[in-house]
């Protein structure tokens, strides 16, 4: 085979591996290896719902023009597991490499692909690895022998297995012992798939760092002045709240005692209870779980909507319905969030899109469950929480946090009267007063029962009706409040691409690929739920507005055309969910497709 | 003792009441809110220093007979374990009362109800046990006995739940059974469960004078009247009492509590040890094999650290944390990030 050009920078491997073996570490020292040499990274665990034995693929992005979509196309392959090899081997373009154990029961039969045959039992032995830890070094042959082909420098290696391994000095010689004899025995192997692809420093990642978003959700959760945390272990959200614990040690003194208390409830109903009793008793408090326990805590989000209580909910999303698909990612929570609750329910929803928006919304969530006194959602998904991202630094909050309208015994004094939820401000907002609080006036009997501004229980209807158009007064508030789309206006574009969180890096590549094809689009990001005036505005601005989302139903769109029932039929959708994050020429194909049919169905009138 | 009309605090009985009951007349929950005012009237306690908690049902609407003067929350059935977890966990300085039924804690509730003992939030739980739902009108709770009898729903075959016995395998340090019949052991008992180091149950056969007070109800007013078998007689001492009576050696049994305060057990008609866990359990198994309503303090152990001494809670609650305590220092911060950007 005879190739002219090698690619640099601009390439991606996907290692099939067996999982429980280890191989997710491999792959994030030779993910963090490039990112030191500068070059821009992103990875997709692609993991079963399984402890050990069965297959996962991860999938590792090099693009020195910043695209951290899932690639279609991976040419580099490693072929570490023979139950999927011969599927892995089919999805591998001609021209690719595919790296295998040489010792194993497994070989490439493909004629237009370069095999490289890996002798990882002799590289084990050579170097000595004891026989416990051998299915584990066992991975470090591929990272070794890519780093021969790719060209990975030793300096970034040392580094990034030095990070991997931290406080660990003999698993730190062990792996760079197995990474370099591979890497010296592939150098040494003649073979065409030398110097095909090749990495080659830069200066994009300076400065940044490589983070998940459930690490960010904990830390920013952690600055905005969490307390009480209670949760029930679910995936893929559990590692927010282990987070939390490894953090909250490093970020927060407890000389003078717990500045939080983390429980494992019994269930996700009860961690939303202790949640809701904690912001009733006046702490930050937050729960993390994914679609299940969402249904499970169901009953108390519209006690908290009801009952005016704050309470910070993340929901890392998978794939529904029922137990559905717990290890893969989706966007399908979206209208059962919104509306969570029987009755006349609706929530403040926030839609993070990247490491520094979990980091920001989980301060900014209990500002607003505070200052709207209710539950606040923060959609997370499963792409965003578990996979690795490039990221800036977080940067230190500068602004105080908002408590929102809560009256001391002081306050009591200075006034007459007190109505637990009069409407003073015109905001649909009222003043709370929190247990402890010894001024006569101040206690309240919270409950879920019909009430009247003092709380008291009624079933009379105009006190119904009155508070139910003051929630309604208190939703607008909150329309007010959340955070504003992110919008990248083209004033030339006819079309506009809009989605919201984890679907972002696929969409704003797919606005190259299709401005390269003549289609030039502009992009809004929405931020957060109930949509704001701006959203209204970008959806008229455009001829037609495709809503891209990871979930069957167009769960956004239909959103936005309630939103905005005047442009109901200039919302096109492409909705898809298989488990997999988008990847951008699967987007550019199905937004082309979309916009045909909706010219078919709907003239434009020029 | 002279009957006081203004305690230690300054506070008349009046100002632990709360909005008028509107339970039907009659209903063995509004004896207990009277025992619930004059414990607290009696214990001066500061009323913002309670927080009255509950689920949904009867019992749990009695919330709003008591205590007008504390906050309180009135959440969701079965649920309210959790609502007062968190509330415990944010602010461990206020004391929950909590008033359940037997439905909310033994049916919908139960698995709530254990967890919250197995975690020993200091609270001081009644259940207000009628065997019966009244809101709903006339269906059997899981503490229904065997054999009993309703008008709509039959006769129910289905062995009782024992909130007592419950309690006592979840860990729970203070567990007693009492009559709502019986107001003065009612009230002795959530003084002493107000004095009490950890979580405390109380569970009060209430009669339901609309669906459950018919002759051959075993949650009746004439069959706790006829049956009830008292362990023993239970008076409170608070810590600042002398103690003057002379009793004769073996007649008396006095708990000591954390603080101070003393419960003094006088033997009645069997000798029952309440610091014995077995015997507890063996107790309360044979009473229900001979249709025995045993009533007192049935089990007591003060050993167990509460949740927030778990978690290590400080003296300053966490509801009451400054800001300065809860965002990190800029240097921790930037700690943080430099390892994360750098792995140093």
């Amino acid at each position: 085979m005879q190739f002219s050009q090698p690619v640099v920078n601009e390439f991606a491997i996907t290692a099939a591996t067996v999982n429980g073996s280890g191989s997710q570490t491999a792959n994030m020292v030779l993910m963090r290896a490039i990112f030191l040499m500068g070059i821009p990274v992103s990875g997709k665990n692609l993991f079963p719902s399984n402890i050990q034995g069965e297959p996962t693929w991860y999938t590792l992005r090099v693009s020195q023009a910043g695209y951290t979509a899932r690639p279609a196309e991976t040419p580099i392959l490693v072929a570490f597991n023979p139950r999927t090899a011969d599927e892995d081997l089919a999805q591998l373009p001609p021209g690719g490499i595919c790296l295998y154990p040489a010792d194993g029961p497994w070989q490439p039969r493909r004629a237009d692909i370069m095999p490289f045959a890996l002798p990882v039992r002799q590289i084990v032995d050579q170097v000595g690895v004891s026989q416990r830890l051998r299915t584990y070094a066992a991975n470090m042959v591929y990272v070794g022998a890519l780093a021969a082909l790719l060209g990975i420098e030793d300096e970034a290696l040392v580094k990034a297995v030095n990070y991997q391994f931290r406080g660990k000095p003999s698993a730190i010689d062990l792996n760079l012992a197995v990474i370099r004899a591979a890497r010296a025995w592939a150098a040494s192997e003649p073979s065409p798939a030398h110097g095909r692809f090749r990495v080659s420093r830069m200066q994009s990642t300076t400065g940044m760092m490589l983070i998940d978003g459930n690490t960010a959700a904990a830390i920013g959760a952690i600055m905005g002045g969490v307390g009480v945390v209670a949760w029930y272990p679910i995936t893929p959200s559990s590692s927010l709240i282990e987070s939390l614990e490894s953090y909250l040690p490093r970020l927060r003194p407890s000389d003078d005692g717990a500045t939080c208390a983390i429980v494992q409830a019994e269930d996700e109903i009860a961690a939303l209870g202790i949640v809701i009793g904690a912001g009733w008793a006046g702490a930050r408090a937050m729960t993390a779980t994914s679609g299940p326990g969402i249904s499970l805590m169901t009953e108390f989000a519209g006690l908290g909507f009801f009952a005016e209580i704050p309470a910070v909910i993340w929901d890392i999303q998978r794939v529904g319905p029922s137990t559905g698909l717990p290890t893969r990612t989706a966007q399908s929570d979206l209208l059962s969030v919104y509306y969570l609750g029987h009755g006349d329910t609706r929530h403040v929803v926030l839609l993070p899109g990247s490491m520094e928006e979990c980091f920001s919304d989980a301060q900014l969530a209990f500002d607003l469950a505070e200052q709207l006194q209710t539950p606040v959602f923060v959609l997370s998904d499963l792409d965003l929480g578990m996979n690795i991202w490039m990221s800036q630094p977080f940067r230190y909050p500068e602004q105080p946090m908002q408590r929102g309208k809560v009256l001391s015994a002081e306050d009591l004094a200075r006034l007459s009267s007190y109505a637990r939820f009069a409407d003073v401000d015109g905001d649909g907002i009222g003043y709370r007063t929190l247990p402890g609080n010894p001024h006569p006036l101040a206690a309240t009997l919270s409950r879920g029962t019909g009430h009247n501004e003092r709380n008291m229980y009624s079933e009379r209807p105009e006190d119904w009706q009155r508070n139910m158009a003051r929630l309604w007064r208190k939703h607008e508030t909150a329309r007010r409040l959340v955070p504003r789309p992110v919008i990248d206006l083209n004033p030339q574009a006819t079309v506009g691409l809009i989605g919201f969180g984890s679907t972002a890096p696929a969409i704003e590549e797919a606005r190259d690929l299709l401005a390269a094809a003549g289609i030039v689009t502009s992009s809004m990001r929405v931020r957060a739920l109930p949509a704001g005036p701006e959203v209204t505005d970008f959806i008229a601005r455009h001829q037609h507005c495709i809503v891209i989302e990871q979930n069957h139903d167009g769960q956004l769109r239909q959103l936005l055309q309630l939103h905005c029932p005047t442009y109901a039929t200039r919302l096109g959708s492409v909705a898809w969910c298989d488990g997999w994050p988008l990847t951008a020429p699967f987007v550019r194909d199905q937004v082309v497709m979309s916009l045909e049919q909706m010219r078919e169905l709907t003239p434009v009138i020029r | 003792m002279t009957q006081q009309t203004i305690n230690a605090i300054g506070l008349t009985k009046a100002d632990y009441r709360g909005a008028p009951s509107t339970l039907c007349a009659g209903c063995g929950h509004d004896s207990v809110a009277s025992q619930i005012i004059a414990a607290a009237f009696e214990l001066s306690l500061q009323p913002h220093t309670v927080i009255r908690m509950s689920g949904i049902g009867c019992s749990s609407k009695s919330a709003a007979y008591f205590l007008g003067r504390s906050h309180g929350f009135n959440s969701l059935h079965g649920r309210m374990p959790s609502v007062t977890t968190g509330a415990h966990l944010a602010n461990h300085t206020l004391r929950p009362l909590a008033v359940s039924g037997d439905g909310d804690t033994a049916s919908i509730g139960l698995g709530q109800f254990i967890h919250l003992l197995r975690r020993n939030v200091p609270i001081v739980y009644i259940v207000e046990n009628n065997g019966v739902y009244g809101l709903t009108k006339g269906q059997f709770s899981a503490t229904a006995d065997e054999g009993q009898e309703l008008k709509h729903a039959g006769i129910n075959q289905l062995p009782p739940i024992d909130v007592c016995a419950e309690a006592i395998l979840a860990g729970c340090g203070f567990v007693a059974r009492s009559f709502a019949g019986d107001a003065k052991q009612v009230r002795e008992l959530i003084k002493a469960a107000f004095n009490f180091h950890g979580a405390a149950v109380i569970d009060v056969i209430s009669p339901c004078v609309t669906f459950n007070n018919h002759d051959r109800s075993t949650k009746s007013y004439t069959y706790g009247k006829t049956y009830e078998s008292p362990l023993h007689d239970i008076s409170f001492i608070p810590h600042y009492e002398e103690v003057s009576i002379e009793y004769e050696p073996g007649e008396v049994r006095d708990v000591q509590l954390h603080d101070g305060p003393v419960i003094r057990l006088r033997k009645l008609n069997r000798d029952h040890d309440p610091s014995d866990r077995l015997a507890a359990l063996a107790l309360l198994e044979q009473a229900r094999a001979a249709n025995e309503f045993v009533t007192g303090l049935i089990y007591f152990n003060e050993r167990r650290p509460t949740l927030a001494e778990i978690f290590r809670i400080g003296p300053t609650p966490i509801a009451a944390l400054p800001e300065s305590r809860l965002r990190p220092t800029r240097e921790a911060f930037a700690r943080v990030m430099a390892d994360l950007v750098n792995g140093e």
